[in-house]
């Protein structure tokens, strides 16, 4: 992990120039940062290096007495597992889902709230409140008061009888993070929009470009990295989606929904495997990882912009 | 996407044809309409979540949906009855204690990250955002198993401790955004007439970054309190956490609905207050401090 973070980071290396000082003056500048450093790195690092190692063992807890080293065979049993190969696939789906298409709706609800109207600080109070209810009980409000098929809020208002978390699983899923993750999106972009030039986009004006042309020329040109953070910051936190998948379908039906944390907390918590859902908990890591060197880049991005100004 | 796109020009003045003022701000009120329902719908299911806390339950499972109702407590009353104010305390304790640690060891760390930087002082904050990156569930298991061998399952402390961690990043990118907005000027001014480090801390960094200061607590309360994934692991009858007491509606049979929603709407209360105080610093959070 620390690996890949370096390197990407070298290129935003400090303006400062190294003062050489003694070390006691060094110490005393560290002595506000260690203890924080060091808090981070037993309770966040360790866990991992446990992880690894497990992660070579053969050890079901319901049979501790036949706990021994395999190697990479985990591994092995993870990469052709069906299921987990499933639910690959389906944290994917579910993350892409809610990611795109929060987005495009955070996009839309910001440029509604990029210009100024009669309430705007309300309607924007009201726009963030699914974000800040608890993601649990978002999920069940979902899963009971607007989903269920007898009383729930879609059927009761355009009738029909559809079950529509049995029927669209995935969707179902996708539509309860959207509406959470929205909010979160539509401020990072708002704040991309209001962070333009008044004047640039006068002088365009000025100019004779029509809005269409400021629009896809200079605001989504603007917006990238702004668009960027969001996906990548909204991908790193909803590849974790637990509550949601937990709370309204339990995976189901069948496998439809069972994305990956949830399948390491079956693999640990109900069938005892801590071999194999170590493995796949470091399969995880490394797809993070992935991600996350893309997220730093951008994080690091706007970071020099920042130094620079 | 191009929904947006070809509903935008309507929006901004056309510059090639200068319109009346007059014909400008009803265009303006048009969108402020549109931005108000849009706004009303997007928050329609957290109304119809308080609405239905006050119903019967027979209003609440009706369809057609009950718009009209005779108010009631009862649901409210029957939360308590099932014992929801031990989990509010847990929450309580989980997020109040995780957030004063992560603001003194936060705070420091970003002071020396920030105004009086360490060498390599970039690598330690991308250290700390990428601990932020790393999946909770590839760690789940050996905390799990560390935290069995010592004997803290189902404590609140543990809780403490691992809330702690999961939002130090945030907190030391946040604070390190706000250190840096207090001007050098006047930090060297009062170095120039000998204030000691202390005071200068005292007299001058703290009054100024305190609202930051604040804001970071309150993203770290909201992040703590409405946790589950390390909770429904960790915890079990004594310390567990609000989410956890939301595990029983998952599958329950018979009426609950107006149950389900005073509970939820109860547990939701303190985060939706900390976050509409937040709002104005929220993505700045969100954001690790990259976005202001």
């Amino acid at each position: 992990m620390t690996d890949v973070i370096t390197r990407v980071n070298r290129r935003a290396k400090p303006q400062v120039p190294p003062v050489r000082r003694n070390s006691k003056e060094r110490w005393a500048r560290r002595a506000p940062l260690l203890p924080a450093l060091i808090f981070a790195i037993i309770v966040t690092q360790v866990p991992f290096v446990i992880t690894l190692v497990i992660s070579t063992l053969q050890w079901n807890a319901l049979r501790p007495g036949q706990r021994h080293f395999v190697g990479v065979e985990n591994y092995g049993a993870v990469l052709t597992d069906a299921r987990l190969r499933a639910a690959l696939l389906n944290t994917v789906l579910l993350t892409a889902g809610a990611v795109i298409f929060s987005i495009i709706l955070g996009l839309v609800l910001a440029i509604l709230l990029d210009r100024k109207f009669i309430g705007r600080s309300v309607v924007r109070t009201m726009l963030i409140t699914p974000f800040l209810v608890m993601p649990m009980a978002a999920s069940l409000l979902w899963k009971h008061a607007i989903f269920n098929p007898a009383y729930g809020l879609i059927n009761g208002l355009i009738g029909g009888q559809t079950d529509w978390i049995s029927d669209y699983p995935k969707s179902a899923v996708i539509a309860t993070l959207v509406w959470q993750w929205t909010p979160f999106m539509m401020l990072i972009l708002l704040a991309g929009l209001q962070s333009q030039s008044e004047e640039v986009l006068e002088a365009a004006r000025v100019d004779g470009a029509n809005v269409w042309q400021i629009f896809r020329k200079m605001t989504i040109p603007h917006l990238r990295q702004y668009l960027e953070l969001g996906a990548l910051l909204g991908s790193i936190y909803l590849v974790n989606t637990f509550d949601a998948v937990f709370a309204i379908t339990q995976g189901g039906p069948g496998t439809a929904t069972t994305n990956l944390p949830y399948e390491i907390y079956l693999t640990t918590f109900r069938k005892f495997e801590y071999g194999e859902a170590a493995a796949a908990g470091v399969v995880v890591v490394i797809l993070t990882i992935i991600v996350a060197t893309f997220a730093l880049r951008v994080i690091s991005s706007l970071f020099r912009m920042e130094e620079s100004r | 996407m191009t929904a947006v796109a070809t509903g935008e020009p309507v929006a901004t003045v056309p510059p090639a044809r200068p319109q009346s003022a007059g014909r400008r701000r009803l265009i303006n009120s048009v969108w402020g309409l549109v931005a108000w329902i849009v706004g009303i719908v997007f928050v329609f299911p957290v109304i119809w979540m308080v609405l239905t806390s006050f119903k019967q339950e027979q209003d609440a499972a009706s369809n057609p949906p009950t718009w009209f109702f005779t108010p009631t407590l009862d649901q409210y009353s029957l939360v308590f009855d099932r014992n929801i104010t031990p989990f509010l305390l847990n929450s309580l304790m989980a997020s109040v204690f995780s957030t004063l640690l992560v603001v003194l060891l936060a705070t420091p760390a970003a002071f020396a990250l920030s105004l009086r930087p360490v060498e390599k002082w970039t690598d330690v904050l991308f250290f700390f955002i990428s601990t932020k990156m790393l999946p909770i569930v590839a760690a789940l298991l050996p905390i799990y198993l560390i935290v069995k061998s010592i004997g803290m399952l189902d404590n609140i402390w543990t809780m403490v401790i691992l809330y702690t961690s999961m939002n130090l990043p945030l907190a030391v990118w946040m604070m390190r955004s706000f250190l840096l907005e207090v001007p050098r000027e006047i930090l060297e001014a009062g170095e120039v007439d000998g204030a000691s480090l202390l005071t200068s801390i005292r007299k001058i960094i703290l009054p100024i970054v305190s609202p930051g200061l604040a804001a970071t607590a309150l993203i770290c309360f909201i992040f703590a309190w409405n946790e589950f994934f390390l909770a429904v692991n960790l915890t079990a009858t004594n310390a567990g956490t609000a989410p956890i007491f939301l595990v029983g509606f998952i599958s329950s049979e018979g009426l609950f609905l107006a149950r389900l929603c005073a509970a939820a709407t109860l547990l939701s209360l303190p985060v939706l207050i900390a976050g509409w105080v937040a709002q104005n610093k929220l993505v700045r959070g969100l954001s690790m401090g990259a976005v202001k």
